[in-house]
């Protein structure tokens, strides 16, 4: 059915698609990249001029830049394990013969469509709050000292609250590959005499295996983008404790009006969104063809 | 499973997910029955569960001091606005990719999915400092602009995926009988493309309306939607726990009903079609 007439037709139809990602991906990350080279603070717009890699030598010389690295590293590699390694256990669980799967599924689920201030906030205020919380009223019923979560271990109780919002989305995608499984294999395995053990081991995991790619990969993408949940909670602090490369950039920019090192900093974190998108392409490319 | 299983068992089973799912649950919960009580039980030690006079006042309270209701008419607008503006761009793009293949058709599919991976703060400034110059800072439609483009890779995505199973030969088959171009469309794809459309716009507007980084960098007062909203309970004034859990309520309630609509169409959308 391709004719040359339908050809021309698609051309018209796919255009207005393409150059509205186009003009949206080109001109902001060519102006952050001018940007990058500039001494330009909204604060000082006397002192303005091309500075070449100055902003970036700074940017990455800067204390504040490795600690965010390392924060951003713990944040994505802590709630990677807990989504993936929960999400596997919780999926298995759901898959077996219960009674009120579907009501399970709704609960397991919901987490995932809290909008994430909201999600932040219960927790912040009413969960982990030192003097109020449900978590300090558990602890004073036990005999013990209330802990204030997100003034002592900042990062951790980011990382818990971001796992908390991930997991419905790893569960669900790992219980739809699960549930694709065909179940044969694995009675024939057991009839074999194949232990539970094993035949999680040798037939499920390779099974999910590319489910699991699927959701390590977009869940990095989205999670190396985490501003709001910190934003509301502990604002980067205490210090910079809680502070990641996403972080860091929006206050460069946001809170200290530096355009020129927030630019750097913005393409640092653009070319390490870019190598795990690569990955996340080739996964995905890969679906295409089959 | 298609094997008999003993009730032991299955008891067994039912209860440990009952309760994962209820731990789950949990904070979501607490925060609804919290949204009833009054400021002075909601901080009460011991908790209180159940049996506490429920009361309206909070959600009263939440639209008459923080009026509240212009925030969710900002949210719907965005939202629906933003879906809608995508479809109409989306549809004829993925339509022509799923019936009119070319050579590189995958490499485009691929290049908007990249556009996807470009972090927001990267081009936070940029956007922000072409939003005041166009005059676009603090309105609806610069957000519903915005929202469109980055969830456009996504409309397309799920679009193409469900586009791509109306099998062609029924196109052929309604032209050898005598069917126009216009009545092709009319009667014999829209009705197979309605579900896939349709499941497209769910998954769209609940990601439109959770999207935080853009609504609330680029906002202020007159557009802000309900995820700015929200934020501003950051600073808390005093008691506030029973207000910021109605305001939550009310935030979350639309939303999560519709997402429990379209668990599949989730699973599709967000992997992009690479699990299914």
């Amino acid at each position: 059915m391709s004719t040359e007439a339908s050809r021309t037709a698609a051309r018209w139809m796919l255009s207005p698609a393409v150059i509205l990602l186009l003009i949206w991906m080109i001109v902001p990350l060519a102006l952050t990249l001018w940007f990058s080279f500039q001494r330009y603070n909204l604060l000082y717009p006397d002192r303005a001029g091309f500075v070449w890699f100055q902003n970036y030598t700074s940017f990455v010389a800067s204390p504040a830049f490795w600690s965010a690295i390392v924060n951003t590293l713990i944040l994505v590699g802590g709630v990677l394990v807990i989504t993936v390694i929960g999400g596997i256990l919780i999926a298995l669980l759901i898959d077996q013969p219960i009674w009120g799967q579907g009501y399970v599924r709704i609960m397991v689920i919901a987490p995932f469509f809290i909008m994430p201030p909201v999600a932040a906030l219960i927790w912040k205020n009413m969960l982990m709050n030192p003097s109020n919380g449900l978590f300090a009223n558990a602890f004073a019923a036990m005999g013990m000292q209330p802990y204030d979560f997100l003034g002592q271990s900042p990062l951790l109780s980011i990382v818990i609250i971001v796992a908390w919002q991930w997991l419905p989305f790893a569960t669900l995608i790992l219980l739809t590959a699960l549930q694709s499984l065909s179940s044969e294999q694995l009675e024939a395995a057991e009839m074999d005499g194949a232990p539970a053990i094993k035949r999680f081991w040798y037939i499920m995991l390779p099974h999910l295996a590319r489910a699991i790619t699927v959701v390590v990969l977009i869940q990095t993408i989205f999670l190396l983008g985490i501003l709001v949940e910190i934003l509301v909670t502990t604002n980067g602090g205490p210090g910079s404790q809680s502070t990641t490369l996403t972080f860091l950039v929006y206050k460069e920019a946001i809170l200290d009006s530096d355009v020129g090192t927030a630019a750097a900093g913005g393409v640092v974190a653009v070319i390490l969104a870019n190598i795990v998108a690569i990955f996340l392409m080739r996964a995905i490319g890969k679906n295409l063809d089959a | 499973m298609a094997r008999a299983v003993s009730t032991r068992r299955k008891l067994g089973f039912t209860v440990a997910a009952w309760t994962v799912a209820l731990l789950l649950f949990f904070p979501i919960l607490w925060t609804f029955l919290t949204s009833f009580k009054t400021e002075a039980v909601a901080v009460a030690q011991p908790p209180q569960w159940l049996f506490f006079d429920w009361t309206f006042e909070n959600y009263v309270a939440v639209q008459e001091q923080r009026n509240y209701f212009s925030f969710f008419l900002n949210s719907v607008i965005i939202a629906v606005g933003s879906t809608a503006l995508g479809l109409l761009v989306a549809i004829p793009a993925a339509w022509s990719m799923a019936f009119v293949p070319g050579a590189k058709t995958k490499d485009l599919l691929m290049w908007m999915l990249s556009t996807k991976m470009m972090p927001a703060v990267a081009v936070l400034v940029p956007i922000y400092l072409i939003f005041i110059r166009l005059g676009l800072l603090d309105t609806r439609i610069g957000l519903v602009i915005v929202l469109m483009l980055i969830n456009l890779p996504i409309i397309v995505w799920m679009l193409y995926t469900y586009f791509r199973e109306i099998p062609g030969e029924i196109l052929e088959a309604a032209r050898m009988d005598g069917a126009t171009l216009r009545s092709e469309i009319l009667y014999v794809l829209t009705p197979m493309a309605v579900p896939g459309i349709a499941s497209t716009v769910l998954l769209n507007i609940i990601l439109a309306w959770n999207e935080a980084f853009w609504t609330i960098t680029l906002t202020t007062v007159s557009a802000a939607p309900l995820t700015k909203f929200i934020s501003s309970f950051s600073s808390p004034q005093g008691l506030f726990y029973a207000k910021l859990s109605a305001a939550s309520v009310m935030a979350i309630a639309p939303i999560l009903i519709m997402g429990w609509f379209s668990q599949k169409q989730l699973v599709r959308g967000l992997t992009f079609g690479a699990v299914k």
